[in-house]
């Protein structure tokens, strides 16, 4: 098997008090897509900025595409492409232009960069802004540019700090096939996340990052086993009987049934025959069900039981912007 | 691709961008050239009056001081320019490819030239309305058009360095205007320096921008050189080789 496409090994990185980066390690194999998640404040950010060599760890090594992201830097820039958390594109500049001026940059030289700018443009729908200056752009506008901008050159690993945060959903289902097809392609991809359901369509395997360590890594279905399997959810159709229905449905699973926002969740070992146990136990108690269902946790669950708060959270984010301010 | 004509190809690039931005903001353009006229105006004719400049016409004696200054002050573009790549990103984007370490400096700076040149245009023009005129040869004449450009492309480097450490385009707008805009004062620009105090005379005799200004007066007005023409080419080699490592550095490792 060949060396993994990305490598870091016990990153550390303070700035002044705060420790961004603790110890953290990931790996991604050649021509997968590794999902980072993490809350606001997590550290990903500064991973991607170590992997692309914008900024030097104070400890740990790290290679990507076999060179050393410190030693081999310069050599390393030719390989990757990178769209930051923030659209990095020359406002004053068109879309046709920042593009190509990326491509120049690459060395792809003039016909060959002004082509590639027109193919981008044309693959995230920017054709007809194409010529206007990158200011009269929207936001979903600049971040498709900014991702345009990352895969000029076809760099054969990209890394996408939050690449779909604020692209509306026809926007970011095309973003994702985009990234599909880079990997297809044979492309590896580090890709951060807020969005649970972002990791869960794309990513091979996900690790997940609190506090700037690891806390959890595996394919998404590794990871949902690790909160349990599969749960029964019922909603009554009286939520004064929740009481009754919490005792008619214990025993149903290894667990003690909850009861939250009119809900009684379950869960069952074993996925055949327990939607019809649980309605035939709500039935002999004469309990009304409302609507019932049969689901895998999610990887909100999975975010919720290994670090006691949701993915998204309002205050930090907020938090969080004030200390980029 | 040799490291040297990638250089030279990546600064071209850049400075293509920075030449296209500039009429695309006509503020900026407007600012450039309606300042250092007003200037001109302002001296010539309210303090012109008031301030004695034994053996010339003010306006003689004012001209090469407003055009070093304004030329110096003419890379304050790359300043605001800088600073504000840094805030948005795209020095991070610049960083992540596989280009010249000094392209996004030295496509500033060079930029800067073209721009200088307009300026000096514009300024010399204003000046001959106002009466000012050359009193030497072609030659001469020349070769202080090329003492200013190579004074500004300089001063370039200091203000790319203040863009860099400026977190935004206000920080480097504050930076100029109260640390290195007062310096073109206290200099022979504006009045003669032996009419000035103790103290402020003898910083006004080292400064370098007094050198550059007589060294102007002297190709142009033909008042005596002295040392003042080479001191002032010499200065402009220090000022690049101080500031110009000193911004690559930086540029290496800025972040937002
Ligand atoms: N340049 C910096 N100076 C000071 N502190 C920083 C800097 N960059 C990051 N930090 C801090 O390091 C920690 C990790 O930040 P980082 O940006 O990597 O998080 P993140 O996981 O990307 O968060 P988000 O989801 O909000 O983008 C935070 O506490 C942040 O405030
Ligand atoms: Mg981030």
């Amino acid at each position: 098997m060949s060396a993994p496409a990305i490598l870091a090994e016990d990153l550390y990185k303070s700035f002044g008090e705060t420790e961004a980066l603790r110890g953290l390690s990931l790996t991604a194999e050649e021509g997968t897509i590794l999902g980072v998640l993490g809350p606001n404040g997590a550290g990903k950010t500064t991973a991607v900025r170590i992997l692309t060599t914008l900024l030097a760890p104070d400890a740990g090594r790290a290679t990507v595409a076999g060179y050393d992201v410190v030693g081999d830097a310069a050599a390393l820039r030719a390989k990757i492409g990178l769209a930051g958390q923030y659209a990095a594109v020359d406002e004053n500049l068109t879309g046709r232009e920042n593009l190509e001026m990326v491509g120049r940059l690459y060395h792809l030289g003039r016909p060959a960069a002004r082509e590639r700018a027109g193919e981008l443009l044309e693959q995230f729908s920017l054709t007809d802004a194409a010529d206007r200056p990158a200011k009269t752009y929207s936001g979903g506008m600049r971040r498709r540019l900014d991702l345009g901008a990352a895969l000029v050159a076809r760099p054969p690993v990209l890394f996408l700090d939050e690449p779909t945060t604020g692209l509306d959903p026809r926007s970011r289902n095309q973003m994702w096939e985009t990234i599909e097809e880079r990997t297809a392609a044979g492309t590896t991809v580090l890709l951060t996340t807020q969005y649970l359901e972002e990791a869960d369509r794309l990513a091979d395997r996900i690790v997940v990052i609190d506090h700037g360590n690891v806390i959890a890594e595996g394919t998404a279905d590794e990871l949902k086993d690790r909160v349990g399997g599969e749960r029964v959810e019922v909603r009554l159709e009286d939520s004064g009987e929740v009481e009754r229905a919490l005792g008619a449905l214990a025993g149903l699973g290894p667990e003690q049934p909850v009861a939250d926002d009119g809900w009684v969740r379950v869960a069952v070992a074993e996925r055949k025959g327990a939607i019809a146990e649980a309605v035939r136990r709500l039935d002999g108690e004469a309990i009304g069900i409302d609507d019932v269902v049969l689901r895998r946790p999610t990887l909100d669950d999975v975010f919720l039981s290994l670090t006691g708060h949701v993915a998204a959270d309002g205050d930090e984010a907020a938090e969080n912007e004030e200390v980029r301010a | 691709m040799s490291s040297l004509s990638m250089a030279v190809s990546d600064t071209l690039v850049l400075a293509g961008r920075n030449l296209k931005r500039i009429p695309r903001q006509p503020d900026l353009l407007i600012a450039y050239t309606v300042q250092p006229v007003m200037f001109v105006l302002l001296f010539v004719y309210v303090f012109g009056g008031a301030i004695q400049t034994p053996g010339f016409d003010y306006v003689d004696f004012l001209m090469p001081g407003i055009i070093v200054q304004s030329i110096a002050f003419g890379g304050f573009v790359t300043a605001l320019g800088l600073s504000e790549d840094v805030q948005k990103g795209l020095i991070d984007r610049f960083r992540s490819l596989p280009m010249s370490r000094s392209a996004v400096l030295a496509g500033r700076t060079s930029s800067d030239i073209l721009l200088n040149l307009l300026s000096l245009a514009v300024l010399l023009a204003v000046g001959f309305v106002a009466g000012f005129n050359f009193d030497s040869t072609i030659g001469k004449i020349l070769l202080g058009v090329v003492l200013l450009l190579f004074f500004g492309y300089a001063f370039s480097w200091v203000f790319a360095l203040v863009g860099l450490y400026s977190s935004s385009p206000e920080t480097a707008n504050s930076i100029g205007f109260t640390a290195i805009f007062p310096l073109t004062f206290a200099s022979s620009a504006f009045v003669p320096v032996a009419s000035m105090p103790n103290g402020l005379k003898q910083f006004a005799e080292v400064n370098p921008f007094t050198t550059v200004v007589d060294a102007v007066r002297s190709l142009w007005l033909g008042t005596p050189a002295n040392s003042d023409v080479w001191m002032a080419f010499l200065w402009c080699v220090v000022l690049i080789a101080i500031f110009a490592p000193l911004a690559v550095r930086r540029y290496r490792v800025v972040s937002a």
